[in-house]
């Protein structure tokens, strides 16, 4: 196989449910060059690197190497043609060791004693870059950065001269972040070529050359990092300043709603996710958690609502106990839900939008009358969300999933927020949101504060947090770093707490506990 | 090089619905064909020979009819199950509880009763079989993750052999000359026919009544919405504070307990004992899952399926006579045609894209 040296996409269209993902993307690559891939969530960036990968098939457009067109049907495919990636949830079997991950996805690895004869080749490459890792460590023992590099060196075992890396630092620590820019450059100096995901412009700025930048699945700019500054790509990336303008009155914190006090949840996986984490929360505030995803956020919102079991610890709600009560005890108890995984949890695909309308709230006595579902009063009510929330969709005897992720988003928006909820746990409620439906959405968050409620925002978004929060908790490694009011000096440090750095000061100017 | 893509398809209309069904029915009767040329039949003459045995004469269409009963209230039971997700494929072992719950107490009470106390208490004890037997999947799903397919499907062989059990053993009627074989129920407890056929009537009213009230349910009620919430999406059920093992069982006493009406069916107004198994239901449990499948999993459409399919059975009856050919044969009927329905089920919901293009290099 030839050495790629230059790798172009042309007019590469891809849409699902008949929304654009991607349209007329045209980019190249050369080698030793790195690209920066820079674009907002649900820009579409990990779906043009999908299709790259083999994962998808482009609806039209074609893929060049070195000047001629090649086709990618799957990922075996595309190794074959010396294309590497590093998604962002790593493809690892965590109860194996490194070396034996290794020669999992290792094509020339022998039938017999593999490890004996792998093992050398991996030593040597290890060397070569620098590596410093104990290959016959268990994966699950190993820290994020480490698990990346193995997925890194697979792809370069199996001979990858481009590698596609999806949000790489999502989820290190500054200090492999650091230590991840010096492979990259190092690799970048042996002729590799790199495209690196990212919505963070520091980091591009830092590591790229030049920068694509994309927006709603169309290309927006090229730019040399050389020739530019954050300001002009974050303009590009989001299609207009930066800076938003939403009205936050000042108003005097109610009535406790909720109090959490020292619990603790497990993640998926069995670990604790959850680590001791107490909180109370008042009427009229917003309150925010921010934090790197993976943090224990997801876990912590599904505790308070009833999905997932709280191992221990206590959660009240209007003085009323409700830890580990049903979901719909909880709802009943004035606790709104907008879930992280709005697909997952938030929708029956196949049923219609008016079934979708009601998905909580099916069994209150507005909606249903002893056995029955009233289904004019249904109907009524989802086309009142519908207006108000200005869902996009030709009728409401539609089926949820035709429509597109947004869209959905602003419905279970609607459904949450109209039964005027004491608390709405909304996990990251602008996700994927245009710029339009995200002012929209923030305005209710404040409109829902005014009268009287309380919200748990959790985001990644610091801007947004900044500017919805009357306080922020920050969240790392399931522990909250601090909780500081909207006013305090030191929101500038919350980039190190979410790191992990614990506050340092004593507690004075803010309600933990 | 041929490339074959498949994409989701939005927005099916019904006629399309209803073309792909007939589409692959017909498709279906293609393959029966070539399996029929093999035998050495001609198909042609075969496939009218079914129909016109079960549609085409007087005989034969009250024989469809009786046929139908049994397939249209465990049709209309499982489109609840399946619409929830849950599979159910133990319906021949609930409507054997039926039977042997029915028998029972036909035979227990039949002659202290009289026939409106009797008819009414036979029918409530089959429904009370075939959902006890429906609701022991239901629970080991919901509480220990055990794979409903496995254990409806096991249920169904402990079923049949526990029937088995009783009729050699302690149900032996001394009316069967040492053969195995239960008495036959009292008079007060046998079903009505209308005169001239098999066709209990009573059973009858009952199936189509069922299939309406589990329309209502299906798409008006709480339950029923529930039902639909779990089906589509269990995730999205959890969020919505869905109590799983209060709907799984539900739902299962009343697919297990139609079938249990099922068995009430066969015993009191056909059979009149408790025989064998493959005498009490001729695989009604199994051919119901396709009945069920054909009516695009709406209870109302069961009793046209049921029908259908009851045609099938008797015309597989009428080909093994009239043609020599074996009883197996309208089993590979039946299940050649459920395999293109599935398959057409799949084209219903994708949209297939071919494409031709040069091989690409490496």
């Amino acid at each position: 196989m030839k050495k790629i040296q230059r790798l172009e996409m042309k007019d590469i269209c891809k849409s699902f449910h008949g929304i654009h993902a991607n349209k007329d993307i045209n980019l190249y690559v050369k080698s030793g060059e790195i690209l920066g891939l820079l674009g907002e969530n649900g820009a579409g960036k990990t779906t043009l690197m999908n299709i790259l990968y083999g994962l998808y098939q482009p609806d039209s457009g074609q893929i060049e190497v070195n000047g001629s067109p090649i086709r990618i049907n799957s990922p075996v495919e595309s190794i074959t043609h010396g294309i590497g990636m590093v998604h962002q949830h790593f493809m690892l079997v965590q109860n194996h060791s490194v070396l034996e991950n290794i020669a999992l996805g290792y094509k020339d690895t022998p039938f017999f004693f593999p490890k004996i004869q792998l093992r050398k080749r991996v030593e040597e490459f290890s060397k070569q870059f620098d590596f410093k890792m104990d290959l016959d460590q268990k994966v699950w023992q190993l820290s994020a950065g480490e698990q990346q590099r193995i997925e890194i060196i697979k792809a370069l075992l199996n001979g990858a001269d481009l590698l596609i890396l999806d949000e790489p630092t999502s989820v290190l620590t500054p200090l492999e972040i650091k230590e991840l820019i010096s492979i990259l450059r190092q690799m970048k100096a042996e002729g590799h070529m790199i495209i690196f995901i990212s919505h963070k412009l520091d980091e591009i700025m830092d590591i790229c050359d030049r920068v694509t930048v994309l927006q709603k699945g169309q290309i927006v700019g090229h730019a040399d990092t050389a020739d530019t500054d954050k300001k002009s790509l974050a303009r590009m990336m989001v299609g207009r300043d930066v800076v938003f303008n939403i009205e936050k009155e000042t108003l005097a914190q109610g009535k406790k709603v909720l109090s959490v006090q020292n619990i603790h949840v497990m993640g998926d996986k069995g670990m604790p996710a959850v680590k001791g984490v107490s909180f109370e929360l008042f009427e009229n505030e917003i309150f925010g958690v921010a934090g790197v995803a993976g943090n224990g956020q997801r876990e912590l919102a599904e505790a308070i609502t009833g999905i997932r079991k709280i191992n221990s610890g206590t959660v009240v709600m209007n003085e009323k106990d409700i830890t580990n009560k049903s979901p719909r005890h909880i709802y009943d108890n004035g606790v709104a839900h907008v879930p992280e995984e709005r697909i997952r949890f938030g929708i029956a695909p196949g049923l219609f939008l008016y079934d979708n309308a009601i998905l909580k709230q099916h069994h209150l006595k507005k909606f249903s009358k002893r056995y029955f579902l009233k289904y004019s009063q249904v109907k009524d009510h989802t086309k009142t969300i519908v207006k108000d929330f200005q869902v996009a969709t030709h009728s409401i005897h539609n089926q949820i999933r035709n429509l597109s992720g947004g869209n959905i988003q602003k419905l279970i928006l609607g459904r949450e927020i109209s039964e005027q909820p004491r608390l709405l746990v909304a996990s990251h409620p602008t996700y994927g949101l245009d710029v339009g439906a995200t002012q929209f959405l923030r305005e209710h968050l404040l409109a829902l504060r005014k009268q009287g409620s309380s919200v748990l925002l959790f985001s990644e978004d610091l801007e947004e947090i900044f500017e919805l929060c009357d306080r922020v908790a920050v969240i790392f490694g399931g522990e909250f770093m601090g909780i500081l009011n909207s006013d305090d000096k030191r929101l500038s440090d919350i980039g190190l707490m979410m790191a992990g750095s614990k506050e340092t000061e004593t507690q004075t100017s803010n309600h933990a506990i | 090089m041929i490339k074959i893509t498949t994409s989701d398809r939005y927005n099916i209309t019904p006629l399309r619905s209803l073309m792909t069904n007939v589409f692959s029915l017909a498709a279906g009767l293609v393959v029966i064909s070539i399996i029929f040329l093999v035998a050495g039949v001609n198909p042609l003459y075969a496939i009218s020979e079914i129909f016109m045995g079960s549609f085409g004469s007087f005989y034969g269409f009250k024989e469809t009819v009786t046929k139908a009963i049994p397939l249209i209230l465990i049709g209309a039971g499982l489109t609840l199950a399946f619409r929830a997700k849950f599979w159910n494929i133990g319906a021949e072992g609930q409507l054997l509880m039926g039977a042997i719950f029915s028998t029972w107490t036909g035979l227990t009470f039949g002659n202290i009763l009289p026939s409106y106390l009797i008819v009414p208490l036979i029918f409530f004890a089959g429904f009370l079989g075939g959902a006890l037997w429906g609701i022991i999947p239901a629970i080991l799903k919901i509480k220990y993750s055990i794979n409903e397919v496995i254990s409806t499907l096991m249920l169904n062989y402990i079923c049949a052999e526990f029937l088995t059990m009783l009729i050699v053993g302690p149900w032996k009627g001394n009316t069967r000359f040492g053969f195995p074989g239960t008495n036959n129920l009292p008079e007060a407890a046998i079903l009505g026919v209308i005169p001239g056929s098999r066709i209990h009537y009573a059973t009858l009213i009952l199936s189509i009544v069922c299939a309406i009230i589990l329309c209502v349910v299906i798409y008006k009620t709480r339950f029923g919405y529930e039902t639909r919430v779990v089906g589509e999406n269990p995730d999205a059920g959890k969020y919505a504070g869905i109590d799983f093992l209060k709907t799984s069982v539900i739902l299962m006493a009343v697919s297990g307990g139609l079938a249990g009406f099922a068995g009430v069916g066969e015993i009191a107004g056909i059979h009149h004992y408790l025989g064998y198994p493959a005498s009490v239901s001729s695989g009604y449990g199994f051919t119901a899952i396709i009945v069920a499948w054909l009516a695009k999993l709406n209870p109302l459409y069961a009793i046209v399926s049921g029908i259908f399919f009851a045609g099938i059975l008797v015309g597989g009856d009428a080909i093994q006579i009239s043609l020599g050919l074996p009883a197996a044969t309208v089993e590979i009927v039946n299940g050649t045609l459920l395999i293109f329905l599935i398959m057409g089920d799949y084209f219903l919901n994708h949209k297939l894209s071919i494409r031709f293009s040069s091989k690409s290099k490496g």
